[in-house]
């Protein structure tokens, strides 16, 4: 037992050690897009922190959005952004851009901003160090009215039933960062799609197996971990490879289909709550013979939602805007 | 000193060199980085305070941290969309500093 | 500890061995290209020992077969995205290592 717990604290403290250095390099690293790929791995290594925390749930969500999403979408941009330079005839200089990538603020400023930074660290640290060691906090909440929630994971029955309000602010606030993208009327990109024989055959392949592992995962979040966002994000994770392969959405699809499947999600949860709000007079509040069909019907609609709305924020631009420009 | 413990001051390690960098550095995406790593900081005190019970771990902080996940993707897509945008109309993917006028 | 235990201990051990070469190789080989080769050996055999390991403490016939396909998925998407990153090195005229 005593090597045991040896060895689970050699591996907490390479983890939490490696988080740290990873972090370090991925924020100092000279070079722009070696920093991008470090934190990727910063990511990936993350989710094994979730892991050793017991929160499976978290992990998939990581690993599928915080490692594999935002690293492509700060890959594309960083992409795009050496693409301007280079149409610009600006940033021939490759020793221009890269010391603009390095810039900082002036090292008088350095010390004034690390001295604060430091004092928060140790402030919080001994924060931390004050609380005691056990707290059960909402679990015992959770664990007694698990039954009334209509799915059994905990996770599951927290994001969509108890506090179901935060998933439909946050269904609208991807919605809403969609909205902002699309308004801010960006040049699609310039670039043509490598075609590929070995990248269009990964695509081709992965395709379907994506789609069930979503449909899977949407699935088995009602009794264990995963639920709507890793199922949506595996799926627009599906979407992106796609658009890497130089797969395009119809424009007859890119118009009015595309924005309901973008919106009925958010539409779906609007609607169960209204409903709910006359049916029951409390907002979101499912009855517990039916809690398990409406959560069944949220997390598809948002599953679909969450999965175009993520596809769409690595395109940039509005898919039926690209063919004019 | 706990799992627990030691899982939460890492992330508020991870949070602070997020601070630290969002302040001294210029260029937008690098910025965009520091934000990531201050939340991804934030999720894992949240995280391992939510570990200190003998049985399962509390449930409402992993829902938050999923959300806080799919938002910090929403605003790092848009945040990345505007630096595009002030790089296109401005020619540098940096703000503009009252002291470079 | 049973005989299965062993075995598995085994692959295990033999898989972090490829993992460590593996790992080598991507620090200390000369080239993008010689550095895959490293990266490859490292994901298709060493997870493939490290998958027949887990699989034989595996309690049901349904988790072997998830085991199976995280290696078959690991084997397609790194041999995949090793052709695209050696495409496109020789595409910017990375240059072969020569001794």
């Amino acid at each position: 037992m005593e090597a045991l717990s040896l060895l689970q604290w050699l591996i907490d403290g390479l983890i939490g050690i490696g988080l740290l250095w990873l972090a370090w390099r991925a924020l100092f690293c000279p070079e722009l897009f070696k920093a991008i790929v470090l934190f990727i791995a910063f990511g990936l290594l993350m989710t094994l922190a979730w892991v050793r925390l017991k929160a499976p749930d978290v992990a998939l969500a990581e690993v599928a959005i915080g490692a594999g999403l935002t690293g492509a979408l700060l890959l594309s941009s960083w992409a795009k952004l050496r693409d301007f330079d280079a149409n610009k005839g600006m940033g021939v200089r490759e020793k221009n851009r890269v010391q603009s990538e390095q810039k900082t603020k002036r090292p008088f400023f350095h010390w004034l901003s690390a001295t604060p930074v430091l004092l928060m660290a140790v402030g919080l640290g001994y924060g931390v160090l004050q609380l005691s060691p056990y707290a059960t906090g909402l679990s015992t909440a959770v664990a007694e009215n698990l039954d009334a929630s209509g799915v059994s994971n905990p996770v599951t029955a927290v994001l969509l039933n108890f506090r179901a309000y935060d998933t439909l602010l946050e269904i609208a606030v991807l919605l809403l960062a969609l909205i902002g993208i699309w308004s801010l009327e960006i040049r699609p990109s310039v670039r043509e799609a490598t075609l590929d024989p070995v990248l269009d055959l990964l695509a081709r392949l992965l395709t379907p197996l994506l789609l069930l592992v979503s449909a899977y995962l949407l699935w088995v979040g009602a009794h264990a971990s995963g639920g709507a966002f890793q199922a949506g994000s595996v799926l627009g994770a599906a979407g992106v490879l796609l658009i890497l392969a130089g797969w395009r959405l119809p424009l007859s699809l890119a118009g009015l289909p595309l924005r309901i499947t973008l919106v009925v999600g958010l539409s779906t949860f609007i609607a169960v709550a209204v409903l709910m709000m006359l049916d029951r007079g409390q907002l979101l509040a499912f009855p517990p013979s039916q809690a398990s069909l409406i959560i069944f019907v949220l997390e598809t609609t948002a599953t679909l939602s969450i999965a175009a709305i993520l596809a769409a924020l690595f395109l940039g631009s509005r898919p039926d805007h690209s063919e004019k420009i | 000193m706990s799992i627990a413990v030691l899982y939460a001051l890492v992330g508020i390690g991870l949070f602070c060199l997020g601070v630290y960098a969002l302040m001294i550095h210029a260029h937008l995406l690098r910025k965009i980085l520091a934000l990531n790593i201050m939340g991804s900081g934030v999720f894992m005190v949240l995280l391992a305070l939510a570990g200190r019970t003998e049985i399962m771990p509390d449930p409402v902080p992993a829902a938050m941290v999923i959300t806080g996940i799919v938002v910090a993707v929403s605003a790092t897509a848009f945040a990345l969309a505007l630096m595009l945008k002030i790089s296109a109309v401005t020619g540098r993917a940096e703000l503009n500093d009252e002291e470079e006028k | 500890m049973t005989l299965s235990d062993y075995l598995s201990v085994l692959f295990l051990l033999a898989g972090a061995v490829f993992f460590l070469a593996g790992t080598v190789g991507l620090l200390r080989f000369p080239d993008v290209y010689t550095r895959l080769h490293a990266l490859t050996k490292a994901d298709n055999v060493g997870l493939g020992l490290i998958v027949i390991g887990l699989a034989m403490q595996a309690e049901s016939y349904a988790s072997v077969g998830k085991l199976l396909l995280i290696w078959l998925l690991v084997l397609l998407a790194g041999s995949s995205i090793s052709h695209l990153i050696a495409k496109k090195a020789l595409q910017k005229g990375v240059r072969m290592w020569r001794r």
